[in-house]
């Protein structure tokens, strides 16, 4: 890694405080991501980390801090506004349209586009390569997949807009093993390959364990971060589920 | 025999007529749950429409005048749908996931439009467009510093009160005027009267002895044409791709890039458009009036929760259903064609055998259908349904 890149970050978030109503959700949350890594941010159960994916994306809005993405300020732009910006989303329910094809799908990945679903109409196949079942099941309608088959399409759905920036919430959360280790697969190999920047919620370690930098969370704040390398025993064991 | 077949005909045209007017309400309310009491207003908008267009052709001659039609259901479909966007932007937006709000407020849409139908005069246009125009640019010209303070939304709801005020009061300044022909209201609150042009008028020859008449046909042919229309728009234009997808799920459409908030107005312009098209379709069958809607909007209703809710081919079929059964029961046609029916039956047909009767029955066999099937002859079915 040159020092350059070292130095650029994709995703700049200081000072973050997000509610619920009056329930004080995310406090005072800092968290950087460099261009090209993959972050990841661990906790326990209801600790924040799915709010503070969905504030970064807008469907929530902080009450007050900053989110700087790739040289702009986040405020007040509606979640399709970022994810034209280039941010992808891969959210904890999956959310697949449920009566839609898959390829159909897969189409809307493309939606953030330039031009959007109405220029861009051919699906890359390197998401049949990472994924070949999607491949096989073109044509059945998304809601009619199994859990891990959602993931995948959700994952693929998501790289087809190109992002800059991926956020994945638990993308092995109840998935059967096999399936997971295709995942894991998939998203190295788009790191490499595209140099996108990756912020991960999860709870699997192998997984984890992957990424280069760990931000943890506890009761809506951060309260260790370093890279992950330097991930103690003791530090797992407290914020994740293992 | 005969007459079985052209009533048979005659309740395949009024299940055309059903179509038309539910093919609209099956966006609005089947795609995006709103419940929308002033779709039957909408209907009334569109004839109301073709009424003006006809008046507007009737100087340029009798060639000319014969081309009206098209053009007035084209008029039709984009006044109601401008209409419904301004509906949908400036009310129905703030009641998503609210159906009891929704219901109360458009059903007072429906009464202002019909009221406004009633009694739109020129003093009273004038006085709309003077609130709108200031309304607007006053608001618009307001300094940054003042739009920014915390009581900014109280100040413009002054603005537009103020506004309205003065609109009120041009409207009595001009009607103060005393010109009769300027204050005569355009439309009152009479039936209007909309004459075909000659070539729906009459019969389209016949088919083994039975007449064609032109009017029905027409009517069944349109409703054809706009049901594999919208169903072309849903199914394969990339604006259904991104309606659909809305519609099943907003939140994460949003995060895939699609403009949900435009997605809705052309979803909820498009439902309201239809209905523009049924009510110019309308105005071919007799004289209309203010009240048009109330007459269909419950049929309208009917038609999707018996067809299923988001399902067009069960909208079809529902649609077809209740016009044949209003048609055959209600004319009594039964006990002409089968004169050697047992006498049971025949005091059964003949109990049933009007037009309100026909719709007791109707009503009948809807409760009793939806007690076997209560999401309708078509319902949802797979995974997706349960999660």
């Amino acid at each position: 890694m040159t020092t350059t890149t070292a130095t650029q970050t994709i995703l700049n978030v200081s000072g973050l405080n997000v509610y619920y109503g009056e329930s004080h959700i995310l406090r005072n949350v800092d968290l950087h991501i460099p261009a090209g890594e993959m972050v990841c941010l661990i906790g326990r159960n209801g600790v924040g980390k799915t709010t503070f994916l969905k504030t970064i994306i807008g469907l929530l809005n902080q009450r007050s801090g900053s989110i700087e993405y790739d040289g702009t300020m986040l405020q007040d732009q509606a979640p399709y506004q970022r994810a034209r910006h280039g941010i992808g989303y891969v959210s904890q329910g999956r959310d697949i349209i449920p009566r839609i094809t898959v390829r159909e799908n897969l189409l809307l990945g493309m939606e953030s586009l330039p031009g959007g679903i109405a220029k861009n109409r051919h699906i890359d196949p390197i998401v049949f390569e990472l994924f070949p079942i999607l491949e096989q099941f073109l044509n059945r309608r998304g809601g009619d997949l199994s859990g891990g088959q959602q993931q995948q399409l959700a994952i693929a759905r998501a790289l087809l807009g190109k992002p800059k920036l991926l956020l994945l919430d638990e993308p092995t959360e109840g998935i059967q093993p096999s399936i997971i280790l295709d995942i894991e697969n998939a998203v190295q190999r788009i790191i490499k390959e595209t140099g996108i920047s990756v912020l991960l919620v999860e709870q699997h370690l192998q997984f984890v364990k992957q990424s280069s930098f760990y931000y943890a969370m506890q009761r809506g704040g951060i309260v260790s971060s370093g890279p992950t390398s330097s991930l103690s025993d003791s530090v797992i064991e407290e914020f994740l589920t293992v | 025999m005969e007459l079985v077949f052209s009533q048979l005909l005659d309740g395949v045209s009024i299940g055309s007529v059903l179509l038309l007017a539910a093919t609209g309400l099956a966006i609005v309310f089947g795609l995006m749950g709103v419940i929308n009491l002033a779709h039957g207003e909408l209907m009334m908008v569109g004839a109301y429409v073709t009424y003006v267009v006809q008046n507007l052709f009737k100087p340029l001659g009798e060639g000319l005048f014969q081309l009206y039609y098209p053009v007035a259901l084209v008029a039709a479909f984009f006044v109601t749908a401008v209409v419904g966007v301004f509906l949908e932007k400036t009310l129905i937006r703030k009641l998503y996931g609210r159906p009891l709000e929704t219901l109360l407020a458009t059903w007072g849409v429906s009464l202002i439009l019909i009221q406004f139908v009633r009694s739109v005069s020129t003093p009273m246009v004038l006085g709309i467009g003077v609130t709108v125009i200031l309304g607007i640019l006053v608001n618009r010209y307001l300094p940054k510093k003042i739009k920014s303070r915390p009581f900014a939304p109280y100040l413009a709801g002054l603005i537009w009160t103020a506004s309205a005020l003065l609109g009120i009061v041009t409207i009595s300044a001009i009607t103060g005027i005393g010109n009769r022909a300027l204050n005569k209201p355009w439309f009152g609150p009479r039936n209007i009267d909309v004459t075909a042009p000659k070539w729906l008028q009459g019969s389209w020859g016949s088919i083994a002895g039975i007449e064609l008449p032109g009017i029905r046909i027409f009517i069944i042919i349109l409703s054809a044409l706009l049901l594999l229309g919208v169903a072309w728009f849903l199914t394969k234009s990339v604006w259904g791709l991104r309606i659909r997808a809305v519609t099943q799920n907003r939140q994460m459409s949003n995060c895939l890039g699609i403009p949900t908030d435009s997605v809705d107005s052309i979803t909820f312009g498009v439902g309201s458009g239809l209905a523009g098209v049924a009510g110019a379709a309308i105005t071919l069958l007799g004289s209309v009036g203010p009240n048009l809607g109330a007459a269909y909007i419950v049929s309208c209703f009917m038609v999707i929760v018996l067809g299923g809710v988001g399902n067009l081919v069960g909208t079809v079929i529902a649609s077809m259903m209740l016009g044949i059964i209003q048609s055959i029961i209600g004319s009594g046609s039964l006990l002409i064609a089968f004169p050697d029916m047992p006498k049971v039956a025949a005091a059964v047909v003949e109990f049933f055998a009007t037009t309100s009767m026909s719709y007791v029955l109707i009503f009948i066999f809807i409760i009793g259908f939806l007690q076997f099937k209560p999401t309708g002859m078509f319902p949802q079915k797979g995974r997706s349904v349960e999660a």
